[in-house]
């Protein structure tokens, strides 16, 4: 199987910042989400939304990071919004209770809806 | 003066270092104020080259008296002084001057002229000839490489473009030429009953050389292969046909073998490869046959000898550049560490630890000695069909293991995916039976295996009439596993519990029943998923 390593890119969207993720969230993701992150809360936005429409796996390493991005966000007082989840790591974020802490919308559009 | 003597600037190389016979020089022709200048060859016998090296400064070349080719050749060009430049005690060119163009004598200026100027021309020309030297060897060598790399590609075509698939068996192989081109060979023959051929080759020596031969033996032995049935026939036809061609001290050993895939029946010859390795359930055993190497001797025959493959079991076939690779203390990989290897591992998946085994074996910065072929053959286990009598008893649909090393855990996930596709679960089903298997694989890997990559994750995966089992097992036993419990979710949000901790909660979400068994050497944690009823949708 050919890995897909982690990337991720940043959007700007008037007073939202997206972070799009693209590849695999495991251990390897650690410092470009640490980044990322860093870079989206430099603009001071009011929300960050997290992009997993091109995110193809996600271990329980993976999910530590986004509970620790989660941790941060809250620390700052800002809203973190997630879209484009399948419907696998979606039940993993209730599973886990990750979905009980932020906001999750099916799509991009219906994100910027709100 | 200095005008002149820029017409009469001569150039001598001397050339490679390996043949240190004639310096070549340049002379002015007679008469001439042109820069018209004609080679010069000095035999290194030639006494004037001593002379040049042991009195340096000018020479006024009508006043030397010595029986030398190249003094006649100087004076015949009209040339009255010569200045040798000297570097590091190698005579590496002459200035020569013709008459004045006043017709006067030259005057003791113009030699301390000419004596200092050959004090800063001499380490000057030295640089430029070296300069010009390693030019010409970089192209030199990089056309070299650009051919070798050529030479790489074309050979990769003459190695098969994919495996053959074959129902019930699982077919891997490994090419590692020690250099850009290879010696090594292996390939596959499909003929239209079903059977399959498999050859192993290996050429003697390495490089370009063994990779000629290479070329013509395949050729030869897949031309011979499809017109004839044994393979003592083919190695005897094939033998003949290369002996009056093959270059001296030249040889090919090389395995032919034809499987039947229906019976597990395999028929095989030998021209003094290395043996085969039957893996069964009782062990690790040698096939022999005997037979000379391809191209020693016309007229040779070869023993044929025949061995079955039960479900579960599988051969490999290898080159010697893996038995016999060397370590930083010039120890051998040997047979012993490869047999010991393949009591551990089985099958097509002893490829990937073979290879980290002998990455382990030889240390960093190692340059491998020798090309390095495998080709394994791997029987399938039998899952039979539906009985009456089936009730709890598991069955076997895969077994194989995964080198611990970090992300491996994706392979480990898919290979179970593709192992129940016949299963037809439901694609939610699937998916958590994926991020099971890859968590706990994950967990084997890095807590029992601590990420050794030649220690290896084992897993199989088994079915009974009402439910599907994964079991994984590490080689970490002795210390217990703690219990899934729930994370707190917000003292890891508020930073009184660390962000991880989530696998084994995790697994136990993701399928109907986990259970962990351990002994003082492994762990295993089972994964049950029930096939009846709604419970995996």
């Amino acid at each position: 199987m050919n890995k897909q390593p982690f990337e991720a890119t940043i959007r700007y969207q008037s007073d939202q910042v997206i972070i799009d993720l693209h590849g695999e969230i495991d251990a390897f993701a650690e410092t470009g989400l640490t980044e990322a992150y860093m870079e989206a809360e430099s603009h001071n936005p009011e929300t960050i939304a997290l992009n997993f429409s091109d995110v193809v796996y996600i271990n329980s390493t993976g999910i530590a990071l986004i509970v620790s991005l989660l941790a941060q966000c809250q620390k700052s007082k800002r809203p973190l919004v997630v879209f484009g989840l399948s419907d696998h790591y979606l039940e993993i974020f209730k599973i886990t209770r990750l979905a009980d802490f932020m906001t999750i919308y099916e799509d991009e559009a219906s994100a910027l809806v709100g | 003066m200095i005008a002149k003597l820029s017409n009469y600037w001569s150039r001598m190389w001397t050339k490679a270092e390996s043949e240190p016979e004639t310096p070549e020089v340049a002379v002015p022709l007679k008469h001439s104020t042109h820069a018209e200048v004609l080679p010069l060859d000095i035999p290194p016998n030639d006494p004037i080259l001593a002379y040049f090296l042991g009195s340096p400064g000018v020479v006024e070349v009508d006043k030397l008296n010595l029986d030398s080719p190249t003094l006649r050749a100087l004076q015949d060009a009209n040339v009255m002084l010569t200045l040798p430049l000297v570097s590091q005690g190698e005579l590496i060119g002459l200035l020569n001057l013709g008459p004045r163009l006043s017709e006067q004598e030259y005057s003791s200026d113009d030699r301390r002229l000419l004596n200092n100027l050959a004090t800063q021309a001499s380490p000057a020309l030295r640089v430029a000839q070296l300069a010009r030297q390693q030019l010409a060897e970089a192209q030199e060598r990089e056309r070299l490489e650009h051919e070798l790399r050529l030479g790489r590609v074309i050979q990769e075509t003459l190695l098969p473009h994919e495996l053959p698939s074959l129902d019930g068996w699982q077919i891997a192989a490994h090419w590692q030429p020690a250099r850009e081109v290879s010696g090594d060979f292996y390939d596959f023959i499909q003929f239209p009953d079903g059977r399959l051929g498999v050859l192993i080759a290996d050429v003697t020596d390495k490089g370009v050389p063994a990779a000629l031969v290479m070329a013509t033996t395949r050729t030869l032995l897949r031309a011979v292969a499809e017109r004839l049935v044994q393979p003592s026939e083919v190695l005897e036809r094939v033998n003949n046909l290369l002996v009056p061609d093959i270059p001296a001290n030249m040889f090919v050993t090389c395995l032919y073998l034809v499987l039947d895939p229906e019976s597990g029946t395999l028929c095989f010859a030998n021209a003094g490869h290395n043996l085969p390795y039957l893996q069964t359930a009782e062990g690790v055993v040698e096939l022999r046959a005997t037979g000379m190497p391809l191209g020693l001797m016309p007229e040779m025959t070869y023993e044929e000898v025949e061995a079955k493959l039960q479900s579960g079991e599988n051969i490999l076939l290898s080159s010697d550049g893996l038995v016999e690779a060397h370590n930083a203390s010039r120890e051998m990989y040997g047979f012993e560490r490869l047999e010991n290897m393949l009591a551990r591992q089985s099958g097509c998946t002893s490829i990937t630890f073979l290879m980290a085994d002998l990455a382990d074996f030889t240390g960093p910065d190692h340059e491998q000695e020798d090309d390095i072929t495998l080709v394994v053959l791997e029987r399938n286990p039998v899952y039979p069909e539906e009985s009456p009598n089936v009730g709890d008893v598991w069955y076997t649909l895969a077994e194989f293991s995964i080198p611990s090393e970090p992300g491996n855990e994706r392979q480990a996930a898919q290979q179970v995916a593709d192992t129940v596709k016949e299963l037809n679960l439901s694609q939610t089903g699937l998916d958590k039976l994926k991020t099971a298997v890859a968590e706990a694989t994950m967990n084997a890997m890095e807590h029992g295996n601590q990420y050794q990559a030649d220690i290896p994750v084992l897993i199989q995966v088994l079915r009974n009439e009402a439910a599907l089992a994964v079991r994984i097992t590490d080689q970490g036993g002795g210390q217990s596993i703690p219990e899934a419990q729930m994370p707190d979710l917000d003292a890891k949000l508020s930073g009184e519990q660390s962000p991880r901790g989530w696998g084994l909660f995790l697994i136990k979400n993701m399928v109907d029943e986990m259970n962990i068994t351990s002994d003082e050497e492994h762990h295993t944690i089972e994964l049950i998923v029930r096939l009846k009823g709604d419970e995996n949708e």
